[in-house]
């Protein structure tokens, strides 16, 4: 017993010691999926060029970290760095001058101004995050259901359901791995990813936030039915289905296609042992214009209240150039460094969902940038009206009257 | 234990700018606004809805585990107290074994065994040929709510048994025989001599149960996460306050208002203790054996 008291003593004085050890710099993340790869990959090569700073990178359960961190920051011991979430959870942090201003960092010319926009004040005179990556969203697809039922690429909604009709009528698949049990997912990975095409991209996006544009709008309701009849296409008891769920339906070779994100890119080509590719977002029939949604996603920023203030910016100058872009692209397939460097990509479905930028205008979520700040939250709203219209118990003219209305109910541009 | 609760009813006398900003004409992020947050909670639209939608699940909640699990607990404490039980010790352990499982284990598993996809409640039903008779039940929003009380029952029976099954015993063997002497059968002795003993037991078990669930939040956030999905048909004060307090994904938390759900949860939960203060433990007849 004492043996073990003094083992626990010691191991708490060497991991304080290790802590306070000058030129430590801790980064605070969600990102669980990619501590390999910037345990093995990223930080080896930053070390490479400044071998004196010692690098940690620590993180927390995705769906806590937004409170945690904050938690962390109030209470003045969490870690140097900061990935930042877009948007208003992270200028939260900033206004309450948790995060320091990152004005005149050099490498930020880097980025193209949209990609510094979820990390700047609204009227842009601070930023306080360095942009690092995006994520798209689009249809993942198992090549050999495919080609066994001689199926082609659909490029529109009317082609889209088509090719569902015929994987269901075969009857050994599942023709759309997806559920509604978590409503994130049929959100971000339906609405959001075949929205673009309906809502014009950027245009429609601008609408909503000056208010020219309401959900309640003939576009809008068009979008909620073609996803009113996802729902017959997906597995039976799709209401139960999570995401989890979904990702092992894919990845078991048992579901034809994927509505995804591209962040599973990564997960997927480890896990699955068939051939898939991506296709993108169906448009309604007769569109010729293309929209891709190119998400804002990961920022970092530091701690305000940094020990090693000068070691830090040094890593996120590091982070800022071509270098780091490559590695993070290629070992982190699935999400897009925002820089403006051209870089290699070698996976082929990532290769694939970068290609869609060539046709189509890119945009990012519409329910995050200014909308997304009131009570009820624009986003959390999406979430439930969606689910519920996939559901099928809430009809599509309901939702976009319910979205509608959370947004009116703060948001004087909808008033 | 005093200070937090009094500091959380202060707190939700305050209104706070989400975004950090300082409030207008004071140099603090926070601003007295007297009751208006309870004023909102109660009739705005956007608090209401969540909070009645809440309050009313919890209800719900509640009366399925005293009708279901109360009764049950009951039985099963009587069965073993019966004096010609074999193997009592072991169904005893048995029963109480998935009262000490932590809560995530079992949300996930229940998750994983009533899953669409690779559940087994299919496999079972369709052994009898009534497979058709199988829903997603965790995602219809009628039946949702009633799983998860049912998997919490099934979970914490062993509280209700534990208690009725030690008060049981407690009761001296010379009442019984004397019941016995007088011509009592099993039934008779156990509604009319047992159980009048055992009532205010039955009465702290309820109450307990009460408190519980209103305070309830772990296992709906282990299976349903914040979201009580679907469509908030299985939120709880517990979810409903994490939701507003903390917020959640690209929602910003809200503390002052949290912590008017928590007092207001808070008051739900005295006036219920009182009211069995009160209506209860006063009235009820105790014996000193």
């Amino acid at each position: 017993m004492k043996k073990l008291l003094s083992i626990t003593i010691l191991f708490s004085f060497l991991f304080s010691i290790g802590n306070a050890f000058a030129g430590t710099v801790v980064i605070e993340s969600w990102r669980n999926d990619d501590a390999d790869a910037w345990n093995e990959k990223i930080i080896p090569a930053f070390n490479a060029k400044y071998p004196d700073i010692k690098v940690v990178f620590q993180t927390t359960i995705p769906n806590q970290y937004a409170a945690s961190v904050s938690a962390k920051l109030e209470g003045g011991n969490a870690g140097d760095l900061i990935t930042c979430i877009p948007f208003d959870q992270s200028l939260k942090l900033f206004n309450r001058g948790w995060l320091a201003s990152l004005n005149g960092l050099s490498g930020l010319e880097n980025y193209p101004q949209v990609a510094k926009d979820a990390w700047s004040t609204d009227d842009q005179s601070d930023i306080f995050c360095v942009p690092m990556a995006s994520v798209s969203h689009g249809f993942m697809y198992n090549k050999d259901i495919f080609k066994e039922l001689g199926l082609s690429i659909p490029k529109t909604e009317s082609e889209f359901f088509s090719v569902l009709e015929k994987i269901k009528s075969d009857g050994n698949y599942t023709p759309l791995a997806i559920g509604t049990a978590d409503t994130w997912a049929i959100a971000t990975m339906g609405f959001q990813n075949i929205g673009p095409n309906y809502w014009q991209g950027e245009k429609g996006r601008k609408g909503i936030i000056s208010g020219d544009e309401k959900f309640t709008d003939s576009h809008y309701i068009d979008l909620l039915k073609s996803l009113a009849k996802w729902g017959d296409y997906m597995a039976s008891g799709y209401q139960a289905q999570t995401y989890p769920d979904s990702q092992n339906l894919f990845t078991l070779g048992d579901a034809a296609i994927y509505p995804t994100g591209s962040w599973e890119i990564f997960t997927f080509s480890q896990n699955a042992d068939f051939e898939f590719s991506a296709f993108p977002p169906y448009k309604p029939d007769g569109q010729s214009e293309c929209f891709v949604d190119d998400h804002t996603d990961i920022g970092i920023g530091m701690n305000a209240a940094s020990k090693n203030p000068a070691e830090s910016k040094i890593f996120l100058e590091w982070l800022t150039s071509a270098e780091f872009a490559e590695i993070f692209a290629n070992e982190v397939p699935g999400f897009f460094p925002l820089h403006t460097h051209s870089i290699n990509v070698n996976d082929p479905v990532a290769k694939e969902f970068i290609s869609w930028k060539d046709d189509c205008a890119t945009t990012i979520r519409n329910s995050v940038h200014i909308v997304g700040r009131g009570e009820p939250n624009l986003e959390s709203v999406l979430w439930e009206v969606v689910s519920g219209v996939v559901n099928g118990t809430m009809s599509p003219e309901d939702a976009g009257a319910k979205a509608e209305a959370s947004l009116a109910n703060w948001y004087p541009p909808h008033q | 234990m005093i200070f937090p609760l009094f500091d959380t009813i202060r707190i939700s006398l305050y209104t706070q700018n989400l975004m950090g900003e300082n409030m207008d004409n004071s140099s603090s992020v926070r601003a007295f606004i007297g009751l208006r947050n309870y004023y909102e909670l109660f009739t705005n639209d956007n608090w209401s809805w969540h909070f009645w939608n809440a309050l009313k699940n919890n209800t719900y909640f509640f009366l399925l585990h005293v009708s279901i699990q109360t009764p049950i607990g009951l039985l099963i404490a009587a069965f073993l107290s019966s004096k010609d039980l074999r193997f009592k010790h072991t169904y005893r352990t048995l029963i109480f074994l998935p009262a000490m499982m932590s809560i995530v284990i079992v949300g996930y598993l229940f998750n994983l065994i009533l899953s669409n996809l690779w559940g087994i409640p299919q496999t079972i039903l369709g052994v009898v040929g009534l497979e058709h008779i199988y829903q997603p039940w965790l995602g219809l929003k009628g039946p949702a709510l009633i799983t998860i009380s049912l998997i919490s029952i099934w979970q914490f029976v062993g509280i209700p048994m534990m208690l009725f099954y030690a008060a049981l015993l407690n009761i001296p063997d010379e009442i019984l025989d004397a019941a016995k002497i007088d011509g009592s059968g099993p039934m008779t002795t156990f509604w009319f001599v047992k159980f009048p003993l055992i009532l205010p037991t039955v009465g702290l078990m309820v109450i307990l149960t009460y408190v519980g669930n209103y305070n309830a939040f772990d296992l709906i956030f282990a299976m349903k996460s914040l979201y009580a999905g679907p469509e908030y048909s299985t939120d709880l004060m517990g979810t409903f306050f994490y939701r507003t307090f903390f917020g959640f994904q690209m929602q910003l938390g809200n503390p002052t208002m949290g912590a008017t759900v928590a007092s207001t949860t808070f008051g739900i939960i005295l006036l219920g203790v009182l009211i069995y203060l009160f209506a209860f433990q006063q009235r009820v007849t105790r014996y000193q054996y």
